[in-house]
């Protein structure tokens, strides 16, 4: 097959599988599933072959290219797919959570399933879009496209407080990815290139490079923008509220992968063409990263709510990810993107445990639990691996240790104060994930959800225990080989020019 | 030149489409005398029969480049690619029009064939409007759709309707008074002969540019042009000619609302964008800087205005205000050098509002109950699961109208922002985007009514009455799922139009 069809080959899949079910409504019956399931099974198949087809010493980086004009090519848009070593995991990322959320999903039968897995399936399709768009118009259109049904599905599937969450995440998260268009619209036109294409912009700018100012506000632009996208603090109050409320598959891909997509966009477009930027904002930048770590890292000891501690964390981490970026090293954008991946499958992990743990329980407050590992020990032992690559133990949790090992190391050469707030985050993760698995599994249970607990309680079901093996695979996999997508992060940030450098040494 | 050379030095072939309308619009008359009685509810069938034959034959011409291009009838009209596309959008506009006014009043006992002519002229002289080239044409052109519409606004004569047309009766002419007085100063100080440029013909609309732009500081050409923009931007609802538009919108019968919002500010659009890049020498002067702040100052008021709203046909029209802002921060754009495609953007952005708003107005024009005074968005709850195609088309109108991807309404304003960059408007693209944010929360909050049956806090008593949903004939839902599928083609694919608009 021809390899520039294999991008849109994982698009298009879960677009044309939701067109059907749009068509066929409640008719197809039982083919709802078989529909769908395919519709998630080939963009993750693709993923794993790009991952493992893919040479990190491809010339100018990009494989895969497939470049179609959608009509717009006069204003120089067009629909130009690709992937680098930077695109590459997180692509893969999007295959694999997708394929772990959209079995979740078809397994919990959920109300107006054909409708649910719809706007799923549309989200799997913006998702595969984001991050194998090289043209930033189209990076930007396929991250509103997996948006939109994130709100949908809040809304309607969603838990308590289901109308406020699903306003309040819009109405932020609008506002975020208005001013990164803003953003990226001022970078084109300032730039003089002769397309959206980030490989033209590349080489326009980097024979004339922008003025200092521009750069300032067109990096401050994006900050902004992708900023709140990624819930820095404080612009995060939308994130555990929201994925507090989201159904749990639709948590996963938004937690997992989209969410990725600002920290994305800062290191594969506003870090590598506006290298003056990060001097100008990295000041306030450690600040509000150092806010993500402590200060939300405090509040998530105080949480009783399974999920709001799991999207507490996630807010968490992405401190890490904005310090790594804050540091503009090569070393802190590989450490970025390898934290991305890593968390995003631990996130997704969590999410999707938490809600098997709410069908055994009823509940999400962890003070009312207790003493579970009895009744269910398939899901302890998942729940507790999850929870332990959550706080970067060596072992499940071996490619985030080396991602966050990686961001230490890029601090340390960078401000090496900033290492010590920083360390104490590790601290706090470990406290309230350690005490949150005590409480649910090992400790006392109150008397209410002991009598539940005499009731027999259903241990973890093969339908639940394949997506959580798979998330866990592809983490392990990682950690244990973190070379096979080191090597194309490195060849991307340093544009090829040197094999090695502080990444792949890290190892 | 005398206006009997005018006259002499015409090209009557090349107002082809609008000769057919007129003649289209004269057969129904015809029509309503030969045949008998029984059969005249077929008039408004080959209305639409003849306007789709238009049509094709209008894009046939297109499409074979064979449409005439420059000068004619003088230098009354010049016709261009940006006219043609113009002359598109008003038949496409009036055919659906004609569309939804059958379905409209066939729940009516009024005069059937009248409302069907006047809608027929009207578009005609829309056409005309946008290609003219001398104020004579423009006011002509201009004053029978104005009178065309006083008939229509008040065509139903309940008490709502006939206020409205009482409404847009005085405020029109207020506009048309403007609009006049400042072609009439134009034309006194451009005759002024102490002034360099100065001509006799000086209401075309070449001579008159030259003579504007060779005497830029005149005050009373300053006034003048002042003077016929605000005439036009009453057309468009732009601030502060925009408070008619929420009880006229809600008082007229939907059919004629959709055209009002849909037609009329196009037209409005057509013919501000002709006077700020052909006829005004706009540079650095007072009228940027008051384009601008009207631009930024409509956004804000139609968004914030219509946050509260309930009434669909008033936050329709309000919403409508704000979307003829984004309008003007194209138009803008336009009067910048810089921005290449400006105007392809602002003609862009009309064809995709048109459809959006079609699909909006046509579940609404098939909703409506006898008084059509418009439905409250409360009342579209549970309208997803009774009609899962008025439901889908409503909210993808909708979707399309707040700029959600991948829907046309995205690509539009995108478009529209891309050329306020490139002319560096960057404080007016600030308040747009700021529009953009407010406006997602009034059309969430009614796709989420009609849509999700879920939502619903308080249940229903049991005596309040359902919404009536009449069971629509196979042309209906073929042509609202048209409208819905053509909003979420163009998001994707913009081929055929971008080509057409020439971006690039």
């Amino acid at each position: 097959m021809n390899d520039s069809l294999l991008l849109p080959l994982a698009i298009a899949t879960p677009l044309v599988c939701a067109l059907i079910l749009l068509g066929g409504k409640n008719y197809w019956g039982r083919a709802v599933r078989a529909i769908a399931f395919v519709g998630f099974v080939v963009p993750a198949v693709v993923s794993l072959w790009c991952w493992y087809s893919y040479a990190p010493s491809t010339p100018g980086g990009y494989a895969f290219i497939g470049r179609w004009a959608t009509g717009l090519e006069g204003l120089g848009i067009t629909l130009h797919l690709g992937l680098n070593g930077i695109a590459l995991p997180l692509f893969v990322l999007a295959g694999v959570v997708g394929l772990a959320a959209g079995l979740f999903a078809i397994q919990a039968r959920a109300e107006r399933a054909y409708q649910y897995l719809l706007l799923l399936l549309f989200m799997q399709s913006g998702l595969m879009g984001v991050f194998a768009s090289i043209d930033v118009f189209f990076f930007y259109f396929f991250h509103e496209m997996a948006l939109i049904p994130t709100f949908i599905m809040v809304g309607i599937w969603g838990g308590r407080d289901r109308q406020y969450a699903a306003m309040k995440m819009t109405v932020y998260l609008t506002v975020g990815a208005m001013l990164s268009l803003a953003g990226l619209i001022y970078l084109y036109v300032q730039s003089d290139a002769s397309s959206f294409s980030l490989i033209d912009l590349r080489n326009e700018l980097a024979e004339t490079p922008l003025s200092a100012s521009v750069q300032k506000y067109a990096f401050g632009f994006l900050l902004l923008g992708f900023g709140i996208l990624v819930s820095l603090w404080p612009f995060h109050t939308w994130a555990p509220l929201g994925y507090g409320a989201a159904p749990s598959s639709a948590a996963m891909l938004h937690a997992g992968v989209l969410k990725k997509f600002g920290l994305y966009g800062l290191v594969q477009i506003a870090l590598p063409l506006l290298p003056a930027g990060p001097a100008q904002w990295s000041s306030i930048l450690t600040w509000l990263a150092l806010g993500n770590i402590v200060v939300v890292g405090l509040i998530t000891m105080t949480q009783r709510d399974v999920k709001q501690l799991i999207g507490y964390s996630s807010v968490m981490h992405m401190g890490y990810a904005f310090l790594a970026i804050a540091t503009a090293s090569t070393l802190g954008a590989g450490a970025a993107v390898l934290l991305m991946v890593a968390h995003g499958l631990t996130v997704a992990l969590l999410f999707m445990l938490a809600t098997s743990l709410y069908h055994r329980t009823g509940t999400f407050d962890m003070h009312e639990m207790g003493g579970l590992v009895k009744k269910a020990p398939v899901l302890a032992a998942f729940f507790v691996t999850a929870m332990l690559a959550s706080i970067a133990v060596p072992g499940p949790g071996l490619a985030n240790f080396w991602a966050e090992f990686t961001v230490f190391v890029a601090i340390w050469q960078w401000q090496p104060w900033v290492l010590f707030p920083t360390a104490l985050g590790v601290i706090i993760s470990a406290i309230y994930g350690l005490r949150a698995v005590g409480r649910i599994f090992f400790g006392q249970p109150t008397d209410a959800f002991e009598k539940k607990l005499a009731e027999p309680v259903i241990d973890l079901r093969w339908a639940e225990r394949i997506p959580a093996l798979i998330l866990f695979a592809v983490l392990i996999a990682i950690g244990f080989w973190p070379r096979s997508i080191t090597e194309g992060i490195n060849a991307a940030l340093t544009g090829g020019k040197s094999p090695t450098s502080e990444v792949a040494r890290s190892e | 030149m005398d206006y009997q050379s005018l006259a002499n030095a015409n090209t009557w072939s090349a107002i082809a489409p609008e000769i057919a309308l007129g003649l289209l619009a004269l057969g129904l008359l015809v029509l309503e005398i030969v045949l008998p009685r029984a059969h005249h509810r077929l008039i408004p069938r080959a209305a639409l029969v003849g306007q789709l034959a238009l049509l094709a034959g209008l894009l046939f011409t297109i499409s074979r480049d064979a449409g005439f291009h420059g000068a004619s009838f003088g230098g009354l009209l010049v016709h261009s690619g940006i006219g043609d596309a113009f002359r598109v959008f008003f038949l496409l506009t009036s055919t659906l029009v004609t569309w939804m006014g059958i379905g409209a009043l066939e729940r009516q006992t009024l005069p059937r064939v009248e409302f069907f002519h006047i809608v027929l002229v009207v578009t005609g002289a829309m056409m005309l409007l946008v290609q003219s080239h001398h104020f004579v044409m423009l006011f002509v052109a201009l004053e029978t759709v104005t009178v065309g519409f006083y008939i229509l606004v008040s065509y139903f004569r309940s008490s709502t309707s006939l206020e409205a047309g009482l409404k847009y009766l005085i405020l029109g002419a207020l506009s048309s008074a403007m609009l006049t007085f400042g072609i009439v100063l134009l034309y006194g100080v451009a005759g002024n002969k102490a002034l360099p440029g100065a001509s006799a013909n000086a209401l075309g609309f070449d001579a008159l540019h030259t003579f504007l732009t060779l005497n830029a500081g005149n005050t009373v050409a300053i006034i003048g042009m002042i003077l016929v923009l605000c005439g036009v931007a009453f057309k468009v609802g732009a601030v502060p000619f925009q408070i008619w538009i929420p009880d006229v919108y809600q008082g007229a019968s939907t059919p004629i609302t959709a055209f009002l919002a849909v037609g009329s500010k196009a037209a409005g659009f057509g013919v501000l964008l002709n006077l700020v890049t052909q006829v005004f020498p706009v540079g650095d002067s007072v009228l940027r800087h008051g384009l601008v702040f009207v631009a930024g100052a409509t956004i804000l008021f139609g968004n914030l205005a219509a946050l509260t709203q309930r009434n669909t046909k008033r936050l329709m029209g309000l919403s409508g205000v704000s979307h003829a802002g984004y309008l003007l921060l194209g138009v803008t754009a336009a009067t910048y050098p810089a921005a290449k495609w400006a105007s392809g953007a602002v003609v862009f952005y009309l064809f995709v509002y048109m459809a959006a708003s079609m699909a909006v107005f046509g579940v609404l024009s098939h909703l409506a109950k006898t008084d059509d005074a418009g439905l409250e968005t409360d009342e579209f709850v549970d309208l997803g699961k009774r009609s899962p195609l008025l439901g889908g088309v409503l909210a993808v109108g909708l979707g399309s109208l707040a700029g959600i991807p991948p829907l046309a309404g995205f690509i539009g304003k995108v478009l529209l922002f891309i050329a306020a960059f490139q002319a560096g408007l960057y404080g007016l693209l600030g308040v747009a985007i700021a529009g953009v944010i407010l406006s997602i929360y009034y059309y969430f909050g009614w796709i989420k009514m009609a849509l999700f049956e879920f939502t619903r806090v308080v249940p229903r008593e049991p005596g309040a009455l359902e919404l009536e949903i009449r069971a629509m004939p196979l042309g209906g839902r073929v042509t609202l799922a048209v409208l819905g599928l053509a909003t979420l083609v163009l998001g994707f694919f913009q081929g055929p139009v971008s080509q057409w608009l020439n971006f690039g």
